[in-house]
C-alpha cells in the first residue's frame, strides 16, 4: 500500500504540555489491548522461562533446581524425537506447499476456463477445521477398507497400515498438511502476481523469451519477497499445528509422528508435569524467536514493501 | 409437668417442620470414560436418570470425557484448576497417582457398614485396596478374552467349538486360518492383538501367562527386562514377523472390533467390554474363551472404578456413596454387564434372574468372569500415565520392527526407573 | 496474461483441482449415504439424512453450534474494539516508547497464544474462569495482527479529512469514529473473515480449557464425538464432520470473492 498522505502528527508545533497530554491519550487508547497482551503473551513467556528452573514438589511448593530440567530434557529420547520430527515435518511441508501454491496461483491468475472453479477447489481446504480434515484423511489411510488401500486394491497391491507404520506415518501426515495449507499460500502469491506489471512480461515476450525463461528470470525473482514471507509463515505453522495428532496417531506409533507442541501438551496435561512442560516450551520459544528475528531483523530490512 | 409437656410439643413441632422441609438437592459432577463400542453414553444417562428419580435430592451430571487417559487428564486438570468433580470413573490403576496428588478420599470413613466391600470380587477390589484402606469401588471391570469366529474355524477345518488353549496352539490354529486371495494377499489373518490404546495391558497378559509379574506390590518397580517379559514380547512380535499369523505393524484398538466383524481376522484379543457390541454386530457364530496359557492361564483385570474426590463436601461425599452403592447394586451391575459385556462386579449380580436368564441363552457372558480365577491386578504404579506410555512405546517399537524387543524393553525400563525413583 | 492456455495445462490444472476436492467430496458422500456404502462407491447407493439425525442425537451439536457462535462473536467484537483503539494510538499519536511498544505487539505475531498453553492455562484457572467461553476467548482478544493491519490502514487516510473533522470541533475519539473507522471498512471486513475462520476452526486451546458441553465449541465436540475407542462408524462421523465445517464452507461458497480478497488484503504486508 502506498503511503500517500503526509502524516502530520497531532501535536506538531504544539507546546510541551500538549505532548504530555498526547502521550496520556495514546497510552489510554493502548491500555485495554496492552493489558491483555501482557497477560497472555508477554507475562506467560517470562513465567515459562522462570518455571523451567523449578520443579513442583508433591506438597505443592516449588523447588529451585537450576538447569536440572534442561539436563533431563537433553537426555530424553522422546524430546529429541519430537524435535527431529518437527524439523522433518517443516522440511517436508514447506517447500512442497510453496511450490504447489505458486503453481496454483499462476494457473488461477491466467485467463483459463473454469478459473473460479480452480480457485474454489484450491482454497477450500483453508476454511476447514484441522479436526475435520484429520477425520477425513483418517479414513483415507485406514488399512484395507480405507480409500487409499481400495485404490491400491484396484492395482492388485496389498493393503498397508499407513498410519501404523513408523516409516510411512510422517509422509502421510505431511501430504495431508500440504493439502490443507497450499491453498492458503496460493492467496499470497495471487495477491503478489496481481501487483506485477504486465509490461515487463510483454517486453520480454517481444524480445522472444520463452515462458519458462520469463518465469525464471522475471516473475520468480519479483515474487521472492512473497516467497520468503510465505516460507517463514509456513515454518511457524509447522511448529504450531498439532490438532491432527490428537485424533489420528496421538504421536505414535512409538513417537514416530510426535511433534514438539504435542509433546508439550502430553507432558503438561496428561502427565501433569508442568515444570518439564515449561522447559520444553522454552525450546519452542527459542525456535520461534529465532524465526522472528530472521523475519523482522533481516528479511524485512532487505525487502522494501511499498 | 406443664413445662415438660410444652417442651415435648415444641420439640415435636420442630421435628415436624424440619422433616416437612425438603432437603436442598445435592449436585454431583462425575467424569467417566468410554473405551468400548456401543451406545455406552446412552446407557449411563439412562441409569443416572433412573437413580435421580429414586433419589430426588441428588442430582448427578455425568460427563463423558473420552478414553481412560483423557478422563484422567480432564479430572486432574479440572482439579488443579480449582473446579474438580465430586466423583469420577477412572482406571483402577490410577489410584497411586490420585493418592499422590491428594485427590481422593477412602471409602472407609464414608460407609456405615464396611462389609459392603466384601460383596465385590476380590480380584477387582485388589487394585483399590492400599494400606488397609479402600480407595475405589469397581464399576466397569474387565479381563482380556479371546474372541473367535466359529464359522471361520469350520471353514478352515478346525473344530469350531474349541479355542486355542496354549500359545503353540494359537500359532498352529492361526496358520490354518490364514486365507489368501488370487494375488497372494492375505484376506483373513489368524489372530490380532491390539498395539495402540492399552498395549501395556496386552503385554501384561502375555507376561502373566509366562508366569511373570510386571510390577511390585508397592507400585515402585517394574520388571520389563526380566527374561520372561522379554520372551512374552518376543512371542507377540513373532506372531507377525515369524509365524505370519498376525498382520505386521501397528494394530489399532478401535478398529480391531470392525476387523473381527468384517472377517479380516479369525481371532482377536480384546476387552470383554466389547462383548455386547460384538454380539450385536456379528453376522457369524462366534465364541469367547479364556486366554491361552504358556506356563499358566492368566489375564490382568482392567477397566474403571469409582473414586470420590477429597474436595467434595461431606454432604456431597455421602450422596456420592449413595449413588455408587446404587450403581453397583446387583440388579444394576447385572444390567450394566448385560448391556456392555463388562464383568458384573459382584457374585450376587450373577445370581440375579436377569443375569441367569441371559447367561443361559448366551454362555459367552460368563467367560470373562470365569477367568477371574486366573486374573491378576492390572499394572499399577505411581505416575502410571507416564509408565504406560513407556511400555506402549516399547511394544509399538518392537511390533513395528523399529527396535528389537529386548532393546525396546530395556529403554522403557530405564525411563521407568528414572521416574519411579522419586517414589521409592 | 491473456494468451491461450495450452490444452495440456488446462487439463493438468483441472485434474489437480479435482484431486484437491476429492477428500471433501468423500466426506459428503459418506455423510449422505448409509453406513454400508461408506466404503463402496456404487452410483445406485441410496441417499439419506439419517447419519445427520443420528449424529445430532448422539451428541449435543446444537449446543456446540451455539457455543461456537458465541465464542467467535465474542472474540471478533473484542478484537475489533481493542485493536481499533490501539491502532489509532500507534498511527496517529506520537509518543515516547511507541516504537518499543509496537515491537512488543508484533511479538505476538510469532509467539501466538497457542504455544503458551501451559502458562495461559494457569492464568485462566487462577482467574477462576475455567470451562467458560470467555476463557477460550481471552488470550485472543488483543490481536497483534489486527493492530498491525489497522495501523497501516489508518496511516494511509488523508490528513485533509482529519483536519476537516477537527475544524468541525471533533475530539480525537470522534475523529476516530467519524473518519477513520468508516474509511477502514475493507480492512475490517478482511480481518473479520480471517478471524472468524481462525476461531471457528481453533482446537487445541479450547480442548484444554473446556470440560463440559456448556462451553465446548464444535471442533472439540467433534473430536470427543469421534473418539476412536468407541469403534468407528464412518458415516456418522462424516456427518458430524460435515456439520462442523458446513457453516464456514457455505459462507465461503456464497462470499467467495470477499473471502479471497480478505485473505489477500490481509496478506499484503
Amino acid at each position: 500500500m502506498t503511503d500517500q498522505a503526509v502524516i502530520s502528527p497531532v501535536n506538531m508545533r504544539a507546546p510541551k504540555s500538549h505532548a504530555w497530554w498526547n502521550a496520556v491519550n495514546a497510552w489510554l487508547l493502548l491500555l485495554p489491548a496492552a493489558v491483555l497482551l501482557v497477560a497472555f503473551t508477554h507475562y506467560p513467556i517470562l513465567a515459562t522461562i522462570k518455571h523451567s528452573f523449578f520443579i513442583a514438589k508433591r506438597n505443592g511448593t516449588q523447588a529451585f533446581v537450576g538447569f536440572d530440567n534442561y539436563q533431563a530434557m537433553f537426555q530424553d529420547p522422546i524430546f529429541w524425537k519430537a524435535l527431529v520430527n518437527n524439523i522433518w515435518f517443516a522440511l517436508g511441508t514447506v517447500p512442497t506447499s510453496i511450490a504447489l501454491a505458486l503453481l496454483m496461483a499462476l494457473w488461477v491468475n491466467r485467463n483459463m476456463r473454469g478459473r473460479g472453479f480452480l480457485r474454489l477447489a484450491f482454497f477450500t481446504p483453508t476454511v476447514l477445521p484441522m479436526i475435520a480434515v484429520a477425520n477425513i484423511w483418517l479414513f483415507f489411510y485406514t488399512p484395507d477398507y480405507g480409500l487409499l488401500d481400495q485404490l491400491r486394491g484396484l492395482f492388485g497391491l496389498p493393503g498397508w497400515n499407513w498410519l501404523g507404520d513408523p516409516r510411512t506415518v510422517m509422509g502421510c501426515l505431511i501430504v495431508m498438511v500440504i493439502w490443507k495449507e497450499a491453498g492458503f499460500f496460493m492467496i499470497f502469491y495471487l495477491a503478489a502476481l496481481q501487483q506485477l506489471s504486465p509490461d515487463l512480461e510483454e517486453a520480454a515476450a517481444m524480445e522472444g523469451a520463452g515462458r519458462w525463461t520469463i518465469f525464471r528470470r522475471i516473475t520468480f525473482p519479483l515474487l521472492m519477497p512473497t516467497t520468503l514471507f510465505v516460507a517463514i509463515n509456513a515454518v511457524i505453522n509447522s511448529f504450531k499445528l498439532v490438532d491432527h495428532l490428537v485424533i489420528m496417531t496421538k504421536g505414535g506409533p512409538s513417537n514416530a509422528s510426535t511433534l514438539l507442541l504435542y509433546y508439550i501438551y502430553e507432558v503438561a496435561f496428561t502427565f501433569q508435569d508442568s515444570a518439564y512442560a515449561a522447559t520444553l516450551t522454552v525450546v519452542l520459544l527459542v525456535i520461534l524467536s529465532t524465526l522472528a528475528l530472521i523475519k523482522f531483523g533481516y528479511l524485512d530490512r532487505r525487502i522494501h514493501y511499498q | 409437668m406443664k413445662a415438660f409437656g410444652q417442651t415435648i410439643l415444641g420439640g415435636a413441632l420442630a421435628a415436624l417442620l424440619l422433616s416437612a422441609h425438603p432437603a436442598a438437592a445435592v449436585d454431583l459432577t462425575m467424569y467417566y470414560p468410554v473405551a468400548v463400542g456401543g451406545p455406552v453414553t446412552k446407557i449411563i444417562d439412562d441409569m443416572v436418570g433412573r437413580f435421580e428419580k429414586l433419589n430426588p435430592d441428588i442430582k448427578v451430571t455425568a460427563v463423558y470425557a473420552g478414553n481412560y487417559t483423557d478422563t484422567m487428564t480432564k479430572a486432574m486438570t479440572a482439579m488443579k484448576g480449582g473446579q474438580p468433580p465430586q466423583l469420577s470413573v477412572l482406571l483402577s490403576t490410577d489410584v497411586f497417582t490420585l493418592m499422590d496428588e491428594n485427590a481422593i478420599v477412602p471409602f472407609d470413613g464414608l460407609v456405615a457398614d464396611k462389609s459392603w466391600f466384601k460383596d465385590f470380587y476380590p480380584a477387582f477390589m485388589a487394585n483399590g485396596q492400599i494400606d488397609g484402606k479402600t480407595w475405589s469401588i469397581p464399576f466397569q471391570r474387565s479381563t482380556i478374552v479371546l474372541y473367535w469366529n466359529k464359522d471361520a474355524f469350520k471353514d478352515a477345518g478346525l473344530d469350531p467349538e474349541k479355542a486355542p488353549a496354549s500359545w503353540d496352539e494359537m500359532i498352529a490354529m492361526g496358520k490354518k486360518l490364514i486365507k489368501k486371495d488370487a494375488s497372494g494377499n492375505v484376506t483373513r489373518w489368524g489372530v490380532e492383538i491390539p498395539t495402540t490404546g492399552y498395549a501395556y495391558w496386552m503385554l501384561q497378559a502375555l507376561a502373566i501367562e509366562n508366569r511373570q509379574r510386571l510390577m511390585n506390590e508397592a507400585g515402585t518397580e517394574v520388571h520389563l527386562t526380566a527374561p520372561k517379559t522379554v520372551a512374552a514380547l518376543d512371542y507377540w512380535v513373532d506372531l507377525s514377523r515369524k509365524e505370519n499369523v498376525m498382520p505386521p505393524g501397528s494394530i489399532d484398538w478401535a478398529t480391531l472390533r470392525s476387523d473381527f466383524l468384517e472377517g479380516k481376522t479369525a481371532m482377536m484379543w480384546h476387552t470383554t467390554g466389547n462383548l455386547t457390541a460384538v454380539k450385536d454386530g456379528a453376522k457369524f457364530n462366534f465364541g469367547v474363551a479364556i486366554l491361552p496359557a504358556k506356563e499358566q492361564r492368566g489375564s490382568p483385570t482392567g477397566g474403571g472404578s469409582f473414586y470420590i474426590f477429597k474436595s467434595a463436601t461431606p454432604e456431597q461425599q455421602k450422596a456420592a456413596v449413595t449413588f455408587i452403592q446404587w450403581m453397583t447394586a446387583p440388579e444394576q451391575a447385572a444390567e450394566w454387564s448385560i448391556k456392555t459385556g463388562y464383568v458384573a462386579v459382584s457374585p450376587a449380580a450373577y445370581k440375579t434372574k436377569a443375569m441367569e436368564d441371559y447367561a443361559k441363552g448366551f454362555p459367552a457372558a460368563t467367560v470373562a468372569r470365569d477367568q477371574l480365577e486366573y486374573a491378576v491386578p492390572e499394572l499399577s504404579v505411581h505416575d502410571n500415565g507416564r509408565i504406560y506410555k513407556f511400555v506402549n512405546d516399547a511394544v509399538q517399537s518392537a511390533v513395528t520392527g523399529t527396535q528389537k524387543p529386548e532393546a525396546a524393553l530395556a529403554e522403557a525400563q530405564a525411563q521407568s526407573d528414572r521416574v519411579l525413583k522419586a517414589y521409592k | 496474461m491473456n494468451r491461450r492456455t495450452h490444452p495440456i495445462e488446462l487439463v493438468a490444472a483441472w485434474l489437480l483441482a479435482l484431486i484437491w476436492l476429492a477428500p471433501l467430496a468423500y466426506a459428503f458422500w459418506s455423510a449422505l449415504h448409509p453406513a454400508a456404502y461408506a466404503t463402496s462407491f456404487s452410483l445406485s447407493a441410496p441417499w439419506t439424512l439419517e447419519n445427520f439425525s443420528r449424529a445430532w442425537s448422539q451428541a449435543p451439536f446444537g449446543r456446540y453450534y451455539l457455543n461456537t457462535i458465541m465464542l467467535v462473536g465474542m472474540v471478533l467484537a473484542g478484537q475489533l474494539v481493542l485493536s481499533t483503539l490501539a491502532a489509532y494510538a500507534f498511527a496517529r499519536f506520537k509518543f515516547k516508547g511507541s516504537g518499543i511498544a509496537f515491537a512488543l505487539v508484533l511479538l505476538q505475531l510469532m509467539i501466538v497464544p497457542d504455544v503458551l498453553i501451559v502458562e495461559n492455562y494457569r492464568a485462566i484457572s487462577a482467574l477462576g474462569l475455567l470451562d467458560t467461553i470467555p476463557a477460550i476467548a481471552l488470550p485472543y482478544l488483543a490481536s497483534a495482527f489486527a493492530i498491525f493491519l489497522l495501523r497501516q490502514t489508518f496511516k494511509s487516510i488523508p490528513q485533509e479529512l482529519v483536519d476537516a473533522a477537527r475544524v468541525e470541533g471533533a475530539g480525537p475519539l470522534q475523529v476516530l469514529w467519524r473518519v477513520y473507522v468508516p474509511l477502514a471498512r475493507p480492512t475490517y471486513i478482511a480481518f473479520a473473515l480471517v478471524s472468524v475462520s481462525y476461531h471457528w476452526n481453533n482446537f487445541l486451546w479450547p480442548l484444554i480449557v473446556t470440560n463440559s458441553v456448556g462451553s465446548r465449541p464444535l471442533t472439540v465436540g467433534l473430536a470427543v464425538f469421534g473418539a476412536p475407542e468407541t469403534g468407528v462408524d464412518w458415516s456418522i462421523i462424516s456427518a458430524a464432520t460435515v456439520m462442523t465445517m458446513a457453516p464456514l464452507l457455505i459462507a465461503f461458497l456464497l462470499f467467495q470473492r470477499q473471502f479471497v480478497q480478505s485473505f489477500m488484503r490481509a496478506g499484503i504486508r
